[in-house]
């Protein structure tokens, strides 16, 4: 559909067809096109009058339709992004401003460019030992998130006997985090081995075929308290420490969308430990 | 988001409310469409990624929407065809607010994917490449919607048209 030649308006030199017609109503045609269907036209009048009507009815759609150009929007509308938790506001806001003297003007008017600070953020100094259990959700997503077949252990069908079943084994409260509101659908989730104990780990798919996994772990107790970001090839992961459990969320998705999820995913933990 | 993102995404929202205006021919539900297209739009702009223009893409979010509303209300929409409403009072004073509402009648009794089609292509001015991307839909199928919607479009205005003609609704001069 890319290809210019698949579009219905045939080139100069061929027949005139009814797609013609209607391009050149729609003023579609090139330029070269444009004159041989006027030309045409002025041999057919009926289709001239077919052409005709098409224009007076565009004329007239617009008259009745143009008018709500010019209205004032309703108050109802959202006008900007909706304000969004940042986990790490209170922690970077003392680091940020110090490292960068740019970072003021957005602090000031209350808008964070996120890239700017994760640049921060990992200078500042990554928790060793939470890069290693970064590192280990991107391989578990690699290996797990292309399997058509099976690609968790127990469905989201039946997501209460997962959660129950991760539970018990992670000897933690477990969750997953719904994202359809983000545009995910969790698939399931399975038991891993993990540097100490076991992990736990929740697969969600997009409708477009595209996998996150959320890889849940209790060997990252005591690092950072903020967003932290790795990538491992293709998979990127943001990861944080949360009430004692290290989380990573891992995809071979752009880092905004990432981080965009992540933001859902760590709204909704921190949600479930607040109530 | 960068202020000049979010710019031109504000600068979408007059030709999506007349789009809006024109799928639904109802200013709140028009509204309704264009909210939950800009709630989808400001949490899904990351994904969008500057794949083609803006506008196109938010036309696009605005159609699922407007298709999934479709289903979701079973075409329990009562489309009326102008020739079964009831007469109007017709006086000269009334007759170009007249034409605008037989127009958005005769408008509203397309089917929605003419609707769609003729809206985009005649009023947002958007390519018929654009259009097919919007609808998701082969460019063959958008050039045969559009002619069968200016068709039936046409011919339901002439239907408008004779009968009027057919039926003269009396002036309070010629009454009794």
């Amino acid at each position: 559909m890319n290809d210019k030649r698949l579009q219905p308006v045939p080139t100069a030199g061929t027949p005139i067809t009814e797609a013609d017609l209607h391009g050149y109503a729609d003023g579609q045609l090139p330029a070269a096109r444009h004159a041989e269907v006027a030309a045409f036209l002025a041999a057919h009048p009926q289709d001239q009058t077919r052409v005709d009507d098409w224009q007076a009815q565009r004329r007239a759609l617009r008259a009745m339709l143009d008018p709500v150009l010019d209205e004032p929007l309703p108050l109802r509308l959202p006008l900007k992004a909706p304000a969004r938790v940042w986990p790490w506001r209170a922690l970077a806001a003392s680091v940020a401003v110090a490292v960068v003297s740019a970072s003021a003007a957005w602090v000031a008017r209350g808008a964070m460019d996120a890239r700017h600070l994760q640049t921060v953020l990992a200078a500042a100094g990554a928790d060793r030992a939470a890069a290693s259990y970064a590192q280990r959700a991107a391989i578990a997503h690699a290996v797990y998130a292309p399997d058509m077949g099976r690609p968790v252990e127990v469905g989201a069908d039946n997501e209460k006997g997962l959660v129950t079943w991760l539970t018990k084994r992670m000897g933690e409260p477990m969750r997953a985090p719904s994202l359809s509101q983000a545009g995910y659908a969790l698939i399931g989730g399975r038991l891993l081995p993990g540097g100490a104990g076991p992990v736990a780990q929740f697969m969600y798919g997009a409708a477009d075929g595209q996998r996150l996994t959320l890889y849940v772990t209790r060997e990252a107790a005591g690092g950072q308290n903020a967003f932290q970001f790795t990538q491992e090839g293709p998979v990127r992961v943001f990861y944080w420490v949360e009430g004692g459990l290290g989380y990573a969320l891992s995809g071979a998705v752009s880092r905004d969308e990432l981080q965009r999820v992540s933001q859902e995913v760590y709204r909704q933990l921190q949600g479930e430990g607040q109530g | 988001m960068r202020a000049e993102d979010e710019a031109r995404i504000l600068a979408c929202i007059p030709s999506l409310r007349r789009y809006a205006r024109g799928l639904t021919g109802d200013p709140d539900r028009a509204d309704d469409l264009v909210q939950d297209t800009l709630e989808r739009a400001w949490s899904r702009y990351s994904r969008w990624q500057r794949r083609g223009e803006l506008r196109a893409w938010m036309f696009g979010i605005m159609h699922n929407h407007f298709i999934d509303g479709v289903r979701a209300a079973g075409r329990r929409t009562d489309v009326t065809v102008p020739g079964d409403l009831p007469d109007a009072p017709v006086r000269a004073t009334q007759a170009d607010q007249l034409e605008v509402r037989d127009l958005d009648r005769c408008l509203q009794a397309l089917p929605a994917e003419q609707r769609e089609i003729l809206l985009l292509i005649a009023v947002e001015d958007l390519t018929y490449q654009e259009t097919a991307q919007i609808l998701s839909v082969p460019i063959g199928t958008v050039m045969s919607r559009l002619s069968r919607a200016r068709e039936k479009l046409g011919a339901l205005m002439q239907g408008r048209d004779a009968g009027r003609r057919l039926r003269p609704v009396p002036t309070p001069r010629e009454m009794p």
